[in-house]
């Protein structure tokens, strides 16, 4: 199964990649007013 | 640095209007070519001993067309809307854009000629020969520098989470087409995949997992999020579990792809990690489903006079069903009876049809009249009469694909007190017959409403005109 010595690291790499996006959004306050995004979609419509 | 697109006053729908346009088309052209082979399993000689109709080329032309042209083009476009009505701003290059609709059809109509001349790398949902396969790559590019260009010129501080989960949906899909594509041509319409025997296997089901996951899945969420709240006018009922939801999905979905593969050449603990995998989605999929439809919550009357709304809120309702359906069966003793059944079909169109095909039509109900300057479809009774037809057509079909998977799977078992197999397989073809004939009946129901929402398109669009929308001129958080 030499497949999963790509599968495997490939698949860790990205959970990485997918922690460093969840840091930045946490860190440029993305997630800093959180109720409040869910309604400025219906502004300036 | 300033960009062009951020100093443009008006949005670019074009594109979103000839993606909106072409998700239609494309949804009765697959829905049509699904009818086929539907009826070609009930009555064979539908072949007609023409090799270019026969079943085994026209059924990756279907999930390729259903897929990627009727999804895809969804997909694309309302991405296109959403990012620019959620970030406030152009879209960072038109030409772009406009390359990868073109590109885009141009994959579509060589998937259209070439699968059923034949040409196939025999790798489901990744059927496409190498050149075409370029050809995705070099569009996907685009669409992704399109897409984050937005984003990154935004002219609004915070990400919607819409676009979060159409953002995951194009980062995934870009690796997973460019792993499980690895190939090596040995002429121009033939190559063989980088790998072999169970590595192959595991590498597709990698992929096939995650298509499922990322395209089907996340890339609808993206619409869901959006379309779900402007259409009920209340926003979404907890932002913070969107965030959850988004998060906890991709970080589970790339390891459940092994359930395809239980009972085969895949090490046994591989299996068993892609079962457990699977069980813990149910969470994440059940809160985002949970989430969308008590949006509505406090103005449950709206379903009641509102067909588009209906769309969407039953999507949800079949995207609740398939995601408890699905970890129920990567469950190794449940798989033992439903794999190589006709429950996997029943299964996995009650995803495509109920989930993705109607949150879609949902989604397309609420665009099409603002694209082409209108309050509404032409008709809003057809509405109601598509949702109709295509939910009965849903249930019946996979009604009769449950039934007659549990059916398949109890004789293939049956054994006899001497140890022979009580039925032979042809007996259960011949017991499955009348459960084909139902099934041909519901994917004709289907794809009578997406002939329903044709004409409706056809009405709405010719009777009205294009109105650029203008871009707020001062954005709420610059």
């Amino acid at each position: 199964m030499d497949i999963l010595y790509l599968l495997i690291p490939l698949s860790v790499v990205l959970v990485f990649f997918i922690l460093a996006a969840l840091w930045w959004a946490i860190y440029r306050g993305q997630f800093d007013d959180v109720e409040r995004e869910g309604e400025r979609i219906f502004e300036h419509d | 640095m300033t960009f062009a697109n951020t100093q443009a006053t008006v949005y670019n729908d074009k594109v979103v209007r000839q993606f909106a346009i072409m998700t239609i088309v494309w949804g009765v052209v697959g829905m049509l070519v699904g009818v086929i082979i539907a009826a070609q399993l009930t009555w064979p000689e539908l072949n007609f001993g023409i090799p270019w109709l026969s079943y085994g080329r026209l059924r990756p032309l279907h999930t390729n067309a259903v897929i990627f042209a009727f999804g895809g083009s969804g997909l694309i476009g309302t991405s296109y809307y959403v990012v620019q009505r959620t970030c406030q701003v152009r879209l960072f290059s038109d030409k772009l854009a406009a390359f990868t609709f073109w590109g885009w059809q141009l994959v579509i109509v060589a998937a259209a000629i070439s699968l059923p001349l034949g040409y196939t790398t025999s790798k489901e949902y990744a059927e496409l020969e190498w050149p075409i396969d370029i050809l995705i790559t070099l569009v996907w590019v685009a669409y992704a520098v399109v897409f984050f260009g937005t984003v990154g010129t935004r002219r609004v501080r915070h990400i919607y989470v819409a676009n979060w989960f159409y953002g995951g949906f194009i980062l995934a899909i870009a690796l997973l087409h460019v792993v499980n594509s690895a190939e090596l041509p040995v002429g121009w319409m033939k190559s063989y995949s980088a790998y072999a025997g169970v590595q192959d296997a595991m590498v597709q089901w990698w992929y096939g997992h995650n298509a499922v996951g990322f395209f089907l899945t996340a890339g609808f969420l993206g619409m869901m999020y959006y379309f779900i709240p402007k259409q009920a006018e209340r926003p979404v009922y907890s932002y913070r579990l969107s965030i959850v939801h988004f998060w906890a999905l991709i970080f589970t979905y790339m390891w459940a792809g092994p359930h395809h593969l239980h009972y085969t050449a895949l090490p046994d603990w591989a299996q068993s990690v892609g079962m457990v995998f699977s069980l813990i989605l149910l969470a994440p999929s059940w809160g985002g489903m949970i989430n969308g439809i008590m949006t509505l919550s406090g103005a449950w009357h709206k379903l009641r006079d509102d067909p588009i709304l209906r769309f969407l809120i039953v999507s949800l309702s079949f995207y609740g069903m398939s995601t408890f359906e699905g970890p129920m069966m990567s469950i190794k003793t449940v798989n033992a009876l439903s794999h190589y059944t006709d429950w996997t079909v029943g299964h996995v169109h009650s995803g495509a049809l109920g989930w993705v095909g109607l949150i879609t039509m949902g989604s397309m109900y609420y665009l099409i009249p603002r694209l082409f300057g209108r309050k509404q479809m032409h008709s809003v009774k057809a509405i109601e009469i598509h949702f109709w037809v295509a939910t009965v057509g849903i249930v019946i079909y996979i009604a009769a694909m449950w039934i007659a998977g549990v059916m398949q799977g109890l004789m293939w078992r049956a054994v006899n007190p001497d140890g022979t197999l009580t039925y032979t397989f042809v007996e259960s073809v011949k017991a499955t017959y009348p459960f084909y004939v139902l099934r041909l009946m519901g994917g004709l129901l289907y794809l009578s409403g997406m002939l329903i929402m044709l004409w409706n398109t056809i009405k709405t669009a010719t009777a009205g005109r294009v109105v650029p929308v203008q871009i707020p001129a001062v954005a709420a958080h610059a």
